[in-house]
């Protein structure tokens, strides 16, 4: 029989393995938290901050004499006060389904030095992320803004018509970041 | 060196100890390492009960009157952090080193080295922790959930309260081992799993279950100590991260945690409840697997304290049910402690009040938490007082009253001596009729619309916030009634015989008052374990 010693070592290495483990885990919740987000939609950065791949004629011969409308409304957010100023110029369009739109958004470096920024989209109702097609947005890539500089960002989008029915209205939501730190220790 | 000291090594024994700090310092007893956890949890206690005063003196009356709403925040989440990890949780530890040795007939904890290293971490934490309050920008105010983007804006003291954090989980984290440990291989012989009492299988529970979560909180606050320090962004818009994905991490360690905070408070009044009605424990097995459940299910449930924070109606509604689930093992519990009390032959000395107290109370506070497990009803309710009041209940006249009548029920063990009835039956009414005062109000307040975390309030909260807060007083003051009573016990209490209680079983009963400073060094016999075995 082996030693009771034996046994509580072998015990107490496998419990401080599991808890090891434990740890490890909370380190693979991340990629697995952007998979969830990725199958449910919620919050899905793959659609919101990329080019559409979608070929846009297809999305349009789809609905040559569709007249179905929806609202988009759009949103800016500032989770730092002071230091910018940033809004849509329209605050929402009736749009048609399959055509190409064009919306601006404003923004005002206030802080009194130069900026990098990002904005990071979001979509509500979640559902409609993957049908908002965008052929270009200034959340692409960062914003470089000089002292006291401002700027009319573009975007356009497509909505695709295979948007469920019961949606008619959708908000686009933009969070505007100072992200200079970030960018400065990339380059 | 070891050659000699083999031969010495068997007259070290009997009542040899240490004498002096080195006692202490170096401490291997499970009894010493118990009893210092538990010195350190009261201390805790009371630190953590300054700052709940401090609260509910500014909230006595709306305005403010005391302290600046920074500090204010800094209480709350300062409060949150001794209670819970300094309180509470070395509470039960304090209580499974002393009890878990004597109760399955083992000398000592199977790891008595580690032991002492797993207690003198926390000193060290809560040093780290309390070194907050007095560095710029004060002690951390965003709550102890330390969700960002606000934790990340704390000032100086956001290092040392991750750091903090990592010690304490740590030391829990090595607690539990030693308490798996010495359950798994440390039983005499003879003492089967299912005939170890309810208190050292809550405790097994509990166990895994900090093992398997304190290290999820261990990675989530690196997480956070990287994304300020390091520039990742796992928790960062800004750079593709997500602020809500430290709220998922966070509650799966989180809902876990609050089980770990109850799991042995079940344990423990599934003895004593026994005890005092004269008759063994109903449905023993069923109450195993209830805790086995509940535990099972704090895995699954985490989302019901987000729900405010978007999720699809799928995950909503797998929540919601999910949460309300769990009220089905923690029934079985409820209706098998009624059921053990049926026809019993009860008397209600003071161990026994708070663990009736905690019957009552714990099933209140049980039941608001079914209330918030609905989604349509958590939205009204989410942040607001009501959460401060449903989950008060169950810690409050749960885990402490718990704990309390613990003490009671073992004192006479510990020290020899039997604590004076009177006070501790004045002690506990004190506590009951204060803690209802304190915490049934606050019901009323976050129904109304009572928002949490806040230093000032709208006048039409005035009129129950003051009774609130007059409870809070009554509460808080009657708990040095508890440290009278236990050094007047310690000092000058009557002698207590080695089976205080006629009813209790269980192998601790089967040894001197006070227990020998080395026991059951011989294991117990077959006949002692069925003489004692209530199961």
């Amino acid at each position: 029989m082996e030693s009771l010693q034996h046994k509580n070592r072998q015990l107490t290495l496998r419990l401080l393995g599991f808890a090891c483990g434990a740890f490890l885990f909370v380190f693979a919740l991340v990629p697995l938290y952007d998979v969830l987000c990725d199958i449910i939609g919620v919050g899905n950065q793959k659609n919101l901050l990329q080019r559409s791949s979608a070929p846009l004629t297809a999305l349009q011969s789809a609905v040559a004499n569709d007249s179905r409308r929806v609202t988009v409304e759009f949103i800016a957010v500032l989770p730092d006060i002071g230091i910018w100023e940033f809004h849509p110029l329209v605050k929402s369009l009736q749009v048609q389904t399959g055509r190409l739109y064009e919306a601006n958004f404003i923004a005002h470096n206030l802080s009194g030095r130069p900026q990098i920024a990002q904005a990071i989209p979001n979509i509500a109702p979640s559902k409609a992320t993957a049908y908002f097609r965008k052929t270009e947005c200034f959340c692409f890539t960062p914003q470089r803004f000089a002292i006291n500089e401002k700027k009319t960002m573009p975007i356009r989008f497509v909505i695709d018509p295979a948007l469920p029915s019961y949606l008619d209205r959708v908000t686009l939501s933009y969070s505007f970041y100072d992200n200079s730190m970030r960018t400065a220790a990339l380059n | 060196m070891s050659n000699v000291t083999h031969a010495d090594h068997a007259l070290d024994h009997d009542d040899h100890k240490p004498q002096g700090i080195k006692r202490w310092l170096f401490a291997t007893n499970h009894k010493d390492i118990g009893t210092m956890y538990l010195v350190f949890s009261c201390l805790m206690f009371f630190a953590g009960g300054t700052m709940a005063l401090i609260i509910r003196a500014e909230l006595f009356q709306p305005g403010l009157q005391f302290v600046d709403p920074g500090f204010y925040n800094s209480m709350t989440t300062m409060h949150a952090l001794l209670m819970i990890f300094g309180a509470v949780m070395p509470a039960w530890t304090g209580l499974a080193n002393w009890m878990i040795p004597l109760q399955v007939g083992a000398p000592d904890m199977a790891l008595p080295r580690l032991n002492n290293f797993s207690f003198w971490l926390l000193p060290f934490a809560f040093t780290l922790l309390l070194l907050t309050l007095f560095v710029p920008g004060g002690a951390p105010a965003g709550g102890w959930t330390l969700y960002p983007p606000l934790s990340l804006q704390a000032g100086d003291s956001f290092p040392l309260t991750i750091f903090a954090i990592h010690l304490m989980g740590a030391s829990s984290i090595l607690g539990a081992i030693n308490v798996i440990v010495t359950i798994m291989n440390m039983r005499a012989p003879g003492v089967s799993l299912l005939r170890m009492p309810l208190f050292c299988w809550t405790w097994l529970i509990t166990a895994y279950l900090l093992i398997a979560v304190m290290p999820v909180l261990a990675g989530a606050v690196t997480m956070l100590l990287t994304d300020h320090f390091f520039g990742t962004t796992f928790f960062t818009a800004a750079g593709g991260g997500d602020p809500v994905m430290f709220q998922h991490i966070f509650w799966f360690f989180g809902h876990p945690e609050v089980y770990i905070l109850i799991l042995p408070a079940f344990g423990i009044v599934s003895e004593i409840i026994p005890t005092f009605s004269r008759k063994p424990l109903f449905g023993f097995e069923a109450m195993v697997y209830a805790s086995a459940s509940i535990a099972f299910l704090s895995f699954i449930v985490w989302a019901h304290h987000m729900f405010t924070v978007g999720m699809p109606l799928a995950g909503q509604l797998f929540f919601m049910l999910s949460t309300m689930l769990i009220a089905i093992p923690t029934g079985v519990k409820v209706f098998n402690w009624c059921a053990t009390m049926w026809k019993g032959s009860i008397s209600f000395e003071t161990p026994m009040l708070f663990a009736l107290a905690f019957l009552f109370l714990f099933t209140i506070g049980g039941f608001s938490g079914l209330m918030l497990a609905i989604v349509p009803a958590d939205f009204q309710y989410q942040d607001t007082y009501f959460v401060v009041a449903h989950f008060h209940y169950v810690l409050v006249p749960g885990s402490i009253f718990s704990i309390m009548a613990g003490v009671y029920y073992w004192l006479p063990k510990w020290t020899g001596r039997m604590y004076n009835e009177t006070v501790g039956k004045i002690h506990f009414w004190l506590s009951a009729i204060g803690v209802n005062i304190l915490f049934f109000p606050q019901h009323f307040l976050g129904l109304a619309g009572m928002p949490r975390r806040i230093p000032d309030y709208a006048t039409q909260f005035a009129d129950w916030n003051m009774v609130s807060s007059i409870g809070a007083f009554i509460f808080g003051f009657s708990q040095l009634l508890f440290v009278y009573v236990i050094v007047n016990t310690v000092r000058s209490g009557k002698k207590a015989t080695q089976r205080p209680w006629d009813g209790g079983r269980g192998l601790e009963w089967e040894l001197p008052s006070p227990a020998p400073y080395h026991s059951w060094s011989t294991p117990p016999s077959e006949e002692i374990i069925n003489r004692s075995s209530a199961n």
